[in-house]
């Protein structure tokens, strides 16, 4: 008969301090028993959306050190946008956060707007026009968070009702922009076309109809005990921690620090809308997901104020102006082109040069469904940039993981990831 | 307290070494003269005037001029919400400065990628790695003299890059050229 062995439970939260204490200077960590194993991640996993590896180091099923290894989509993005005017940058920004491309371009035109000096000009009808999309963007991405994150942890059922509300979205999307997915719908100074016929209609359609799908997620996760089984408590990020890193938006906000750009440098039309900023106490993976749950709602109720109040109505039959009226920014229009000098000379200047901005820099940080989108932009006057550095929420949020994820279990990798809710071509660029 | 008075304490602090502060579209620059000083400066901005949080770090080349690099730092406070940016010129032939982990640990990521992509050492970093390309690529890529079409590299077993095709591009119009062909040149070489 073979010997009986005691079988020692570890304690987690003994191990995790372990972990997370450093070895004394000049000396590694010693793995006396030999028995650490290095685990590769990705960089094509189904939970690290995208092309994220992480290298774990594991101690039995307990992460002793993660090593995250990005730059798999690298584009060179900043380097492109050197090469190219202002406008014609736009359709690159719908491929950094591809999940919210309408709030990415709203957050470049925005800066650019800053550099040329008229961001605080742009027509109440464009301005509540790009509220919507930035807001649609976000439950847009919200949405693919939540769905995505839940079926990571083995819940289909929400993944298939929240894509069936994004292919709503999409369907608005479409009718505005033309396109499903890289939607380029922003201009320096405007929007490329007003809203077509029906589609305010639409959008209030949508509204009525997500927070039903909203609820319904609620019922099948929040009070589900596998959820908060594997999701309370695990990847606490301290308040102090969050702000070191640099974090934004959600996970952030998820820690309990009220801070939202909407709140605390209003642009566009936010000062005029009534929403509330959520924010958890924990700061564990289900404070994150509860933050976005009600982000989403926020975000509705942001909307549907945006409706009630657009400049010149669903419609539009007052023709309230949805671009600056500047020749020298926004381009004529193409029957004006065809029969006059003056629009004429514009679009050609617009066309091969691009808008000249002046010299100058700017940092321009927009609320974004992930965090804070920045551009900076350095001009030395001309069509294009010197230098375009972008600001990317995902890339400063995936800096933590190293510090977040020793301690934990292996499985927890999942939650963790998708607590975060990053994307890969806006860390990558 | 708005982010021109913090910027005039942090100069009453440290003096001549920062500049005047600049504002354009309500934005203010401190520009510090001397760039070993950096993690001085910044360690008294968090610690004194708040800046709790780093959202960037960023590099431009001056290419063509002296010195050829400026760092830019994106401070931010969330107390009192005020931004600051804060420059520093660092030569070429030195093309190092004094780390900032130390003070935010945010700088970790945005200070390899500058290493990565601009070819600048930041001095007691704890682990300066290249962070978007991949170990043993030979380039510097954000540099100005490198083509944006890329130049052939190889690492045997591990990756490889050619130059890309780009059919007639970048399209932007050159101002300034003497004639059409230059100003507007359908295909222009990556070189230039």
């Amino acid at each position: 008969m073979a010997d009986v062995h005691e079988i020692t439970i570890r304690d987690p939260a003994a191990q995790a301090q372990a972990a997370q204490s450093q070895p004394p200077p000049g000396e590694d960590r010693q793995d006396l028993q030999g028995d650490k194993m290095v685990l590769n991640m990705g960089p094509s996993h189904p939970s690290t959306h995208g092309v994220l590896r992480i290298v774990l180091e594991l101690d039995g099923e307990t992460i002793t050190k993660a090593t995250p290894d990005i730059g798999y989509l690298h584009r060179g993005d900043e380097k492109i946008a050197e090469n190219m005017t202002y406008t014609q940058f736009i359709p690159y920004t719908d491929r950094l956060d591809y999940l919210a491309p309408l709030a990415n371009n709203v957050a470049y035109a925005l800066a650019v707007e800053k550099l040329l000096g008229i961001h605080d000009k742009l027509p109440p009808r464009c301005q509540y026009i790009r509220v919507i999309c930035a807001e649609l963007a976000r439950i847009s991405s919200h949405l693919l968070g939540i769905g995505c994150y839940a079926m990571d942890l083995g819940a289909m059922t929400v993944f298939l009702l929240t894509f069936t509300e994004r292919e709503k979205i999409y369907n608005l999307c479409e009718m505005l922009t033309g396109a499903r997915f890289t939607t380029g719908y922003t201009r320096i100074g405007g929007v490329s076309r007003d809203t077509p016929p029906g589609w305010c209609e639409a959008v209030r359609q949508f509204l009525n109809e997500v927070v039903v799908n909203i609820a319904e997620v609620e019922t099948l996760l929040t009070r589900n005990r596998i959820f908060m089984d594997r999701t309370r408590d695990i990847g606490v990020i301290s308040k102090e921690d969050a702000i070191d890193y640099g974090l934004t938006g959600p996970n952030l906000r998820g820690s309990g620090v009220e801070y939202d750009l909407r709140k605390a440098h209003p642009y566009l039309c936010y000062k005029e809308l009534q929403f509330d900023v959520p924010v958890g106490s924990v700061g564990d993976c289900y404070d994150r997901y509860l933050v976005r749950m009600e982000e989403m709602r926020q975000s509705v109720r942001i909307i549907h104020q945006c409706l009630d109040r657009i400049p010149g109505g669903f419609d539009n039959k007052p023709k309230e102006p949805v671009c600056v009226a500047d020749g020298k920014i926004v381009l004529p229009p193409k029957h004006k082109v065809l029969t006059s000098m003056e629009e004429l000379i514009h679009q050609f200047m617009l066309v091969t040069q691009g808008v000249n901005c002046p010299p100058g820099e700017v940092y321009f940080g927009h609320e974004n469904p992930k965090g804070e989108l920045g551009f900076y932009i350095n001009s030395r006057g001309g069509g294009t940039p010197y230098r375009l550095k972008i600001r990317s929420p995902s890339f400063c949020n995936l800096s933590i993981l190293p510090r977040l994820m020793p301690g934990h279990l292996l499985s927890d990798t999942t939650a963790i990831l998708g607590s975060l809710d990053f994307v890969m071509g806006e860390c990558d660029r | 307290m708005t982010a021109l008075d913090l910027a005039n304490q942090l100069r009453a602090k440290f003096g001549a070494l920062l500049s005047e502060p600049t504002e354009f579209r309500g934005e203010i620059t401190l520009r510090l003269d001397e760039p070993e000083r950096v993690a001085e400066v910044c360690a008294f901005a968090k610690a004194q005037l708040g800046f709790n949080v780093l959202l960037d770090i960023t590099s431009i080349d001056n290419y063509g001029e002296t010195p050829r690099w400026t760092i830019v730092y994106h401070l931010c406070g969330l107390d009192h919400g005020c931004h600051l940016r804060l420059k520093t010129d660092v030569s070429e032939e030195k093309s190092e400065l004094p780390t900032v982990t130390g003070v935010w640990r945010a700088a970790d990521w945005h200070e390899r990628e500058v290493y990565d992509l601009m070819g600048i050492r930041f001095r007691g970093h704890p682990d300066l790695r290249r962070i978007i390309m991949w170990e043993g690529y030979p380039y510097h890529p954000l540099r100005k003299d490198f083509p944006v079409a890329g130049k052939p590299s190889e690492v045997p077993d591990v990756a490889f890059t050619e130059a890309a095709p780009i059919e007639g591009g970048p399209f932007v119009t050159k101002p300034g050229g003497k004639d059409a062909i230059e100003r507007e040149p359908r295909a222009r070489s990556p070189e230039t």
